[in-house]
């Protein structure tokens, strides 16, 4: 599994961390960090969190 | 069968496609447009930085018969069906209802029909609005809401003279009187027209457009155009008369099945659910994260054997993008009895407010602070007393 993140267009909700806190935090400067490359147990949780990312920024490929 | 073709209706279909469902999915809309995001309605597409095709929301590879500007008139339990105008009939096994809400239409002093009169809900009304505002200077905005805010915002932004009228005593007046205040300081600032805790006495129409707004102080107000921004109602008159119960959203219970409609499921601004944050009584949640995460609970559960559905108890979110600055909220901030300020400071506009209610941390409102509202909103997910919240923190 990848994630990838378009920080061009991340605008810093938060919702991705909030449903998939093992994969995604917002840093000190409330940038956006995350795991590209997650273990596959955690594919639910990451799914969930590109359908409620605001912005559409995450894609995921499987 | 999927009544609603907006942000729910959409993330139904697509966790339907998700977990495996090969059948036929048909997807009912009452607007002509492919499913689109309404945030940027009244932001940037308002703003003119953004065009429609801009706000579409992506499909990827969903297979789904789409059926535009079509709308449902009724329910069928008995036999299955969704019967849309025209009349055509939509047999199903399984039903998601997301219809949305609407503007709340103007219900006090009369006010007349006319064209420079509008409501902010769909994209055609965003774009009829981006036309009107090309030749409208001074710009009335009934409802200070979160709506009517972020209107007031945009509209500064491109140079319009803007009046926000409210009878409540501050702007997005759930979000309590110390959030109200800061709320007041950044619209006058920047140059809104603020007339709080009044209402409109009458309507000056000429011609064919309202001219002027007179409020109960005694205040005139000129305008070019009124924009009626108070607030949303749900979209379920069509299901008087169906057998499912209606408070007036869709009573369901924690799984979003209907109640009186077996293998019927709800979701987003529709759906009145029991809410754990709320001693269980029934909430519905109008916010764009409500329609997609209500969607892929709704949308499991209609796939799932009845014992293996899951409940669904969010802490919901919201934000506003105002004057440059972020502000969102998560929990339940209007069902506290009191609110405290957790971080920062009311002055800098950086700053997070703690609504409480019986000791426990139910909700937060933070401005320009996306970390820390991420890590409240866990606290509140965790029913955080908030003497830990403080001792934590």
């Amino acid at each position: 599994m990848k994630v990838k993140v378009d920080l061009e267009i991340c605008e810093s909700h938060g919702e991705c961390g909030f449903v998939a806190p093992d994969v995604f935090e917002l840093n000190d400067d409330d940038v956006l960090v995350w795991n590209p490359d997650p273990d596959e147990s955690l594919k639910d949780k990451v799914l969930q969190a590109a359908a409620v990312c605001p912005t559409q920024a995450i894609t995921v490929e499987i | 069968v999927i009544v609603g073709a907006s942000l729910a209706g959409l993330r139904a279909a697509q966790t339907l496609r998700a977990r495996g469902f090969d059948g036929q999915l048909t997807v009912v809309g009452d607007e002509l447009h492919m499913p689109y995001d309404r945030p940027p309605l009244s932001k940037q597409l308002l703003a003119g930085r953004v065009r429609p095709a801009d706000c579409a929301l992506r499909l990827d590879d969903l297979e789904a018969e789409w059926v535009l500007g079509r709308r449902a008139i009724g329910l069928d339990l008995e036999r299955r069906t969704v019967v849309c105008a025209g009349p055509v009939e939509y047999g199903f096994d399984g039903l998601i209802l997301a219809t949305g809400s609407s503007a709340r239409p103007w219900r006090g002093v009369s006010l007349p029909a006319r064209r420079n009169v509008f409501f902010l809900r769909t994209l055609d009304d965003s774009l009829a609005l981006v036309d009107a505002i090309r030749t409208a200077r001074k710009v009335v905005i009934l409802g200070a809401g979160f709506i009517g805010c972020e209107t007031a915002s945009t509209l500064r932004g491109i140079g319009c003279n803007v009046e926000l009228v409210d009878v409540a005593p501050y702007p997005m007046s759930p979000l309590g009187a110390d959030v109200g205040a800061v709320c007041t300081e950044l619209h006058a600032e920047h140059g809104v027209g603020l007339h709080l805790g009044v209402s409109v006495q009458a309507f000056e129409a000429h011609d064919d457009r309202i001219a002027g707004v007179r409020l109960t102080d005694g205040s005139q107000l000129p305008a070019d155009l009124l924009l009626v921004a108070i607030g949303a109602e749900p979209n379920t008159r069509w299901l008087h008369g169906s057998g499912l119960t209606l408070d007036p959203g869709i009573v369901c219970d924690e799984t979003c099945e209907a109640k009186g409609g077996p293998d019927v499921f709800c979701a987003g601004d529709v759906a009145s659910f029991p809410s754990s944050f709320a001693n269980g009584e029934l909430v519905r949640v109008e916010h764009w994260t409500n329609a997609v995460e209500q969607a892929l609970v709704a949308a499991g559960n209609l796939l799932a054997l009845p014992d293996k559905r899951v409940a669904y108890d969010p802490v919901p979110s919201f934000w506003s993008d105002q004057y440059g600055i972020k502000i969102q909220s998560v929990g339940f901030p209007a069902r506290a009895d009191k609110h405290v300020l957790l971080e920062g400071d009311l002055a800098d506009r950086k700053f997070v407010m703690g609504f409480i209610s019986d000791g426990m941390l139910v909700g937060a409102v933070g401005f320009a602070s996306p970390r820390r509202m991420l890590w409240f909103r866990r606290q509140i997910a965790e029913r955080a007393m908030v003497e830990q919240v403080a001792l934590q923190n």
